[in-house]
């Protein structure tokens, strides 16, 4: 088992919760993992992005390759096109379709999406509304990306919600909740859609 | 035990299980997460580690030799540039030698994701003549951290521990052990002459070092932190030091037959150079992150037949950190098949946080420079950098720690008004203070704008040494108390903090403005304890 994810998002979005979760699956699989993160100036609003690399075999470098990535998990969807060309020929891209506006030139949102679409192998949902359609706040966005995000993991789905359970124990089992909600929401999404 | 953790984090795990007994550091991007791991854990399972901040790395350098003087372990952790602040205390305390093991860390940045060069901190380690070590996993940061000690308390010298922003900043796996070594007891060095660094005897220190050199490498020869590897096909041949050896591994068939010496541990190891030549290398490739620094020092250490490739000779970039693509291309392997880059993605710069204090101060300052037809602003390292960003355009300079302060002052000697410098609260107490001595002491025309977010903002949050005593500092150093003022950077007092402005700038002397508000970050952290608290 190899796989090699971009993790990417604007600073602030959250991305990192997202690893911590993928990494507590993997580690309880007993897979390598290396995951390089991006701290300091970039933090404040710029893009930020995490390689995120789990195999069964050790991992040599921090850093995946350009066409080495097998998946985009994207809270932005500007952002995911960011490392396009990081992604494999057939990777996939599963992306938040909700734009983050914090700069003046963003490009129009249509266009945007349009070229997420033109990827083949997309996801493209809406997490916020689908986290509130679950039932969660809205800072469980991120675990609905993260639930439309398994089914190209490689790890098996009550495996990662089992993950959530336990990144978030220590903050009540309500949180437990919601968050897990949201990835079963996002989960569902990713399952409906990939198979039309 | 095994942990997931960064590779600052093994680094500061190793140095508590080495038997830490003080970690002395100004917070600086990437080396920032060793000591707030060292605080956290010593906040969970006190052992009387000090762990508090320190108001620059130099300050920080010269208590971490005061506590290796009394025979303890001290650690020395900063970014890069952090290295020169401190040079005078850690090229002298190469000379002093040590009592119990010191521990210098320099995290190196290079391709500046979060610095203003991406200087190389081995040349201080080759400069101060000490050993240096890279290592190039985490599991490997973790070993050599503890290996580090031991190594500084056998050969009696500190020892520079080198680490890059992709190891600082990247998790993976380690194995560490399950109880710490004890700390070393207090004890005193046995030649105190050795610390006196009066020529006479500074001359026999620095002999003996020169002496210890053979010795250095020595070590270098026989370490497990460096192998050589003899190919089936050892005319082509590879050097690779610290991370760069996992970009080579990522890519490299050992069906090629190359033989490969990677190093962790410097001195250059010449014994295995020398073997590698034995066994008929006729080319080698130099893979290394950051400067050209082996492959410089390796034309001295090979005959001049050898052919010897890396960032000099265009194989691998001359700038920026290494990558998986850049060491594939220099083995001569194609580039993987990948999408190609989509042009509808625009740069998203970082920038200052809505809500931030330090808009304010800019909002203010652009309107009232705006009043003078030449205002030159000297700004200086932090958030408020992102100043010179969209939408403020407001500053003219940023150079170094403490800049602001000492080249508006210069300007200010040329002639230039107004001569303006903003500058941090904890870059002011890192750097500033004496700057503004000289200001004082020359009555120079200058207004120094602190912009007082009562934190270090730009690592994260970390305590600022002056809090709560930015006024005393300014009338101790004895700016005026009449043009030492204070305002709080809101949209509301837009009007006032441009009135304190203009008439401090049209103060033939010098003033100092004091913005202060708390960082937005830390004051919705504050309130989020303050709630659970409650």
């Amino acid at each position: 088992m190899k796989k090699d994810i971009i993790l990417a998002g604007v600073g602030g979005q959250g991305i990192l919760s997202i690893a911590t979760v993928i990494g507590e699956a993997a580690m309880q699989e007993n897979l390598y993992l290396k995951q390089a993160e991006v701290h300091g100036m970039a933090q404040r609003g710029g893009d930020v992005q995490s390689n995120l690399r789990l195999s069964s075999e050790p991992i040599m470098s921090d850093l995946i390759p350009q066409g080495g990535a097998d998946l985009i998990i994207s809270l932005e969807p500007m952002e995911a096109l960011r490392y396009i060309q990081y992604l494999k020929p057939d990777g996939w891209i599963v992306t938040a379709s909700n734009a983050y506006v914090n700069i003046p030139n963003y490009p129009e949102l249509e266009e945007l999406l349009a070229h997420v679409r033109a990827h083949k192998n997309h996801v493209l949902l809406d997490v916020e509304t689908l986290a509130k359609q679950a039932g969660a706040p809205a800072q469980a966005a991120n675990m609905v990306l993260l639930g439309a995000a398994i089914p190209m993991l490689g790890i098996e789905h009550d495996k990662v919600m089992a993950g959530i359970a336990r990144v978030f124990a220590r903050k009540g089992e309500a949180v437990v909740a919601s968050n897990s909600a949201a990835a079963e929401a996002g989960y569902q999404h990713s399952c409906q859609t990939t198979q039309q | 035990m095994k942990h997931v953790l960064l590779g600052d984090e093994a680094l500061a795990q190793g140095a508590i299980d080495a038997g830490l007994s003080g970690v002395y550091a100004y917070p600086g991007t990437p080396s920032t997460e060793i000591t707030e791991y060292i605080q956290l854990h010593e906040a969970k399972h006190p052992s009387g580690i000090f762990c508090r901040w320190a108001s620059n790395e130099k300050t920080a350098m010269e208590a971490a030799l005061g506590m290796a003087y009394m025979g303890k372990r001290a650690l020395v952790c900063m970014k890069h540039v952090g290295m020169n602040v401190c040079a005078d205390a850690f090229m002298n305390a190469a000379i002093t030698g040590v009592n119990g093991g010191l521990v210098v860390v320099a995290a190196d940045d290079p391709s500046m994701h979060s610095s203003q060069n991406e200087q190389d901190s081995r040349f201080y380690a080759k400069f101060a003549m000490i050993p240096c070590l890279e290592p190039s996993s985490q599991q490997e940061t973790y070993s050599m951290t503890r290996y580090a000690f031991e190594l500084s308390e056998q050969l009696k010298t500190p020892v520079l521990l080198r680490v890059t922003t992709r190891m600082a900043h990247s998790r993976a796996v380690v194995e560490t052990v399950d109880t710490p070594r004890e700390q070393n007891t207090m004890s005193l060095p046995e030649n105190v002459q050795h610390f006196i660094l009066l020529p006479a005897f500074a001359k026999r220190n620095y002999a003996e070092l020169v002496a210890n050199q053979p010795l250095f490498i020595q070590r270098s020869n026989e370490s497990v932190y460096n192998s050589y590897t003899k190919g089936t096909k050892p005319k082509k041949a590879i050097i690779t030091t610290g991370i760069a050896y996992n970009y080579l591994m990522e890519n490299y068939d050992p069906a090629e037959g190359r033989s490969i010496l990677k190093i962790t541990q410097y001195p250059l190891p010449t014994a295995l150079i020398e073997q590698m030549v034995k066994d008929g290398a006729e080319e080698v490739l130099v893979i290394e992150e950051g400067q050209p620094v082996v492959e410089e020092l390796i034309h001295g250490l090979v005959p001049s037949t050898i052919e010897v490739k890396g960032r000099l000779t265009g194989d691998l970039p001359r700038m920026g950190e290494l990558s998986p693509d850049s060491v594939r291309a220099a083995l001569g392997m194609p580039a993987l098949e990948t999408k190609q880059a989509d042009d509808i993605v625009v740069g998203r710069p970082p920038a200052l946080c809505q809500g931030c204090g330090h808009r304010d101060v800019y909002a203010a300052l652009n309107e009232v420079a705006r009043e003078y037809p030449q205002p030159r602003i000297f700004g200086d390292i932090g958030c408020y950098t992102l100043g010179a960003l969209s939408p403020f355009h407001a500053i003219h300079a940023c150079v170094e720690m403490g800049a602001s302060v000492t080249m508006a002052k210069g300007a200010a000697d040329a002639g230039q008004h107004p001569a303006i410098a903003v500058i941090g609260d904890s870059t002011f107490t890192h750097s500033g203070m004496t700057g503004l001595l000289d200001c004082v002491n020359t009555k120079a025309n200058v207004v120094v704008l602190i912009s007082d977010n009562l934190t270090t903002g730009m690592t994260g949050g970390q305590d600022s040494a002056g809090t709560g005593r930015i006024e005393q500092i300014c009338y101790g150093l004895g700016v005026e108390p009449e043009h030492v003022r204070v305002v709080v950077p809101l949209p509301k007092n837009m009007d006032e903090i441009k009135q304190v402005l203009r008439e401090e700038i049209n103060y033939n002397g010098t003033s100092v403005v004091i913005a202060r508000r708390e960082c937005i970050q830390t004051l919705k952290r504050h309130l989020k304890a303050a709630k659970k608290n409650s």
